[in-house]
């Protein structure tokens, strides 16, 4: 009877020791899964391998034939393509560690050289978030705001000042022609034509 | 001998629905034409104070509020009168070293708060400053007008402002008719109800953070916003006072969206969230960046943080 109990506590013991060991391991992954969209691909550009599984790998620094879109400014003295597209299978990025990851986790790419910012995006802190404060959070991913390539931001045209005290006319407008908010046409041209050139 | 006389009429006892009709008889003459004084306008005239409101007189305040919006701008409104959460208190982080002064939150908060689009109003104002120039506490000399083709402009950076929520608000202890107060969970609101006009809270307010509405405030109706809360984006009226109030009709929500503000803002510059919750945005923000707040010396307490990221 008391072996029994022995036996017992001992598994109940060991079933703890395990759960413990199980939820350190997964506290060891610092990145929480986020919420993000699909990475931002140029219409028709990935699969990669498309067309670069056919291709032999050059390694040369070049003008390219085909993306003559991409002009890299990023680094580019220290940095050419195959530095971080992996060069045998093109649809995987390639950290400097060798290890492959996927277009939807290129934050670990980034974060290789930019830790800081980083560390404050997994916080939260850098880069946009929607959502719910207390909830669920839609992070995006650097490259929907950084152009990899290019990563500076872009400058934006600023929406109309607020009116100077000059031009301030009480209800001039006739009912039906109440002036519009000017972001509301701006959203609609984004809706339409794809959001702004960063 | 006067003095004494007058003494004991004002000691009278006269019962108070008693005063009630004899004012409601002598001030309906004086200001209410009987023609257009249907029961609306009468139920109007004697709401309560909405923090001496049972949630019977909330329910029906907000139904007459309801018919009375859906007549004046042929839009159903919904009115919401959501409670503060219990162990909530706002906190707002603005990244100086972010934003580019592009005023996407301007107006994304024109179109969640039923702002007047004529006369315009606008409750965020973005100041540009000068590199290397005196800016902090001399903002009211600040660029708001700025307007280049695109920015940031070279040599300048941006700071927005809107009402810091403050924690000893110095617009409260003015208002002779209590018709702003600050929340528990920390929004600073108005009662547009029971606002009198007087502006003595835009005199106090050291942030030039209120508003006020000198003519009716019109927005079309394609653009109205129909999802308000009693304290926040309902459709105001001409002569009251009103201000930012971190989009409670959305904060206050279980789950709570972002503030509109939020949301825009292209490069990513706002932050909010939860000053008691450890894990929060804005506490990550002020334990480890660089934090402070507008006019700290006047001892108002904003619950609005600005910080340098980089
Ligand atoms: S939207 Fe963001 S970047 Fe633009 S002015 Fe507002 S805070 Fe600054
Ligand atoms: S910023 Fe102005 S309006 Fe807002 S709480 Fe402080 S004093 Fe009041």
């Amino acid at each position: 009877m008391k072996n029994k109990l022995i036996i017992y506590i001992g598994g109940l013991l060991q079933i703890i020791v395990l759960l413990l060991l199980w939820a350190n391991a997964s506290a060891d992954n610092d990145v929480p899964d986020f919420f993000v969209p699909p990475p931002p691909f140029s219409e028709g550009i990935f699969p990669c391998t498309e067309c670069h599984a056919e291709m032999e790998v050059n390694r040369t620094r070049r003008k390219l034939d085909f993306h003559e879109d991409i002009v890299l400014k990023h680094a580019e003295e220290q940095r050419w393509c195959l530095d971080c597209h992996n060069p045998d299978n093109r649809d995987k990025l390639r950290l400097a560690s060798g290890e492959l990851i996927s277009f939807e986790k290129s934050y670990y790419l980034c974060g290789q050289c930019h830790g800081t910012h980083f560390r404050d995006w997994k916080a939260g802190i850098h880069g946009k978030r929607t959502g719910y404060w207390n909830d669920r959070k839609q992070y995006r991913l650097c490259v929907h705001c950084h152009n990899p390539h290019q990563p500076r931001f872009k400058p934006l045209k600023p929406l109309p000042p607020p009116l100077s005290p000059e031009d301030i006319k009480y209800n001039r407008s006739p009912d039906n022609e109440i002036p519009k908010n000017p972001l509301n046409s701006l959203i609609q041209a984004e809706i339409k034509n794809g959001p702004e050139k960063k | 001998m006067d003095q004494k006389k007058n003494r004991d009429i004002h000691s009278r006892h006269i019962h108070r629905r008693t005063f009630l009709k004899g004012a409601a008889l002598g001030l309906a003459s004086m200001a209410l034409p009987f023609g257009t004084a249907d029961a609306s306008v009468w139920e109007a005239f004697f709401q309560k104070h909405y923090r001496e409101m049972s949630a019977d007189d909330k329910r029906d305040v907000i139904l007459r509020m309801e018919k009375e919006y859906a007549k004046a701008y042929d839009t159903k409104f919904n009115i919401k009168t959501t409670k503060p959460t219990p162990g909530v208190n706002f906190g707002y982080g603005l990244d100086v070293s972010r934003c580019i002064g592009c005023r996407r939150c301007v107006y994304a908060c024109v179109n969640e708060n039923n702002q007047s689009r004529d006369p315009q109003m606008h409750w965020i104002t973005v100041l540009e400053f000068k590199k290397g120039e005196r800016w902090v506490n001399v903002f009211e000399e600040a660029k708001k007008h700025y307007n280049p083709e695109t920015v940031p402009e070279e040599g300048h950076f941006y700071l927005p402002v809107q009402c810091q929520q403050c924690e000893n608000p110095p617009c409260v202890k003015v208002c002779p008719t209590q018709a702003t107060w600050k929340e528990p969970d920390g929004i600073v609101v108005v009662d547009y109800n029971w606002c009198i006009g007087c502006r003595y809270c835009m005199a106090a307010c050291p942030y030039g953070a209120r508003r006020f509405n000198w003519a009716k405030p019109r927005v079309s109706k394609e653009e109205l916003n129909p999802e308000t809360h009693y304290l926040g984006n309902r459709p105001r009226y001409k002569g009251v006072v009103e201000k930012c109030t971190f989009c409670i009709q959305r904060t206050r929500e279980n789950p709570g969206r972002y503030p509109a503000c939020v949301e825009i803002c292209p490069v990513g510059a706002r932050k909010f969230g939860n000053l008691l919750d450890p894990k929060s945005e804005i506490r990550y923000c002020i334990e480890n960046k660089r934090v402070f707040r507008l006019k700290e010396d006047l001892n108002t307490l904003p619950q609005f943080y600005y910080f340098f990221a980089s």
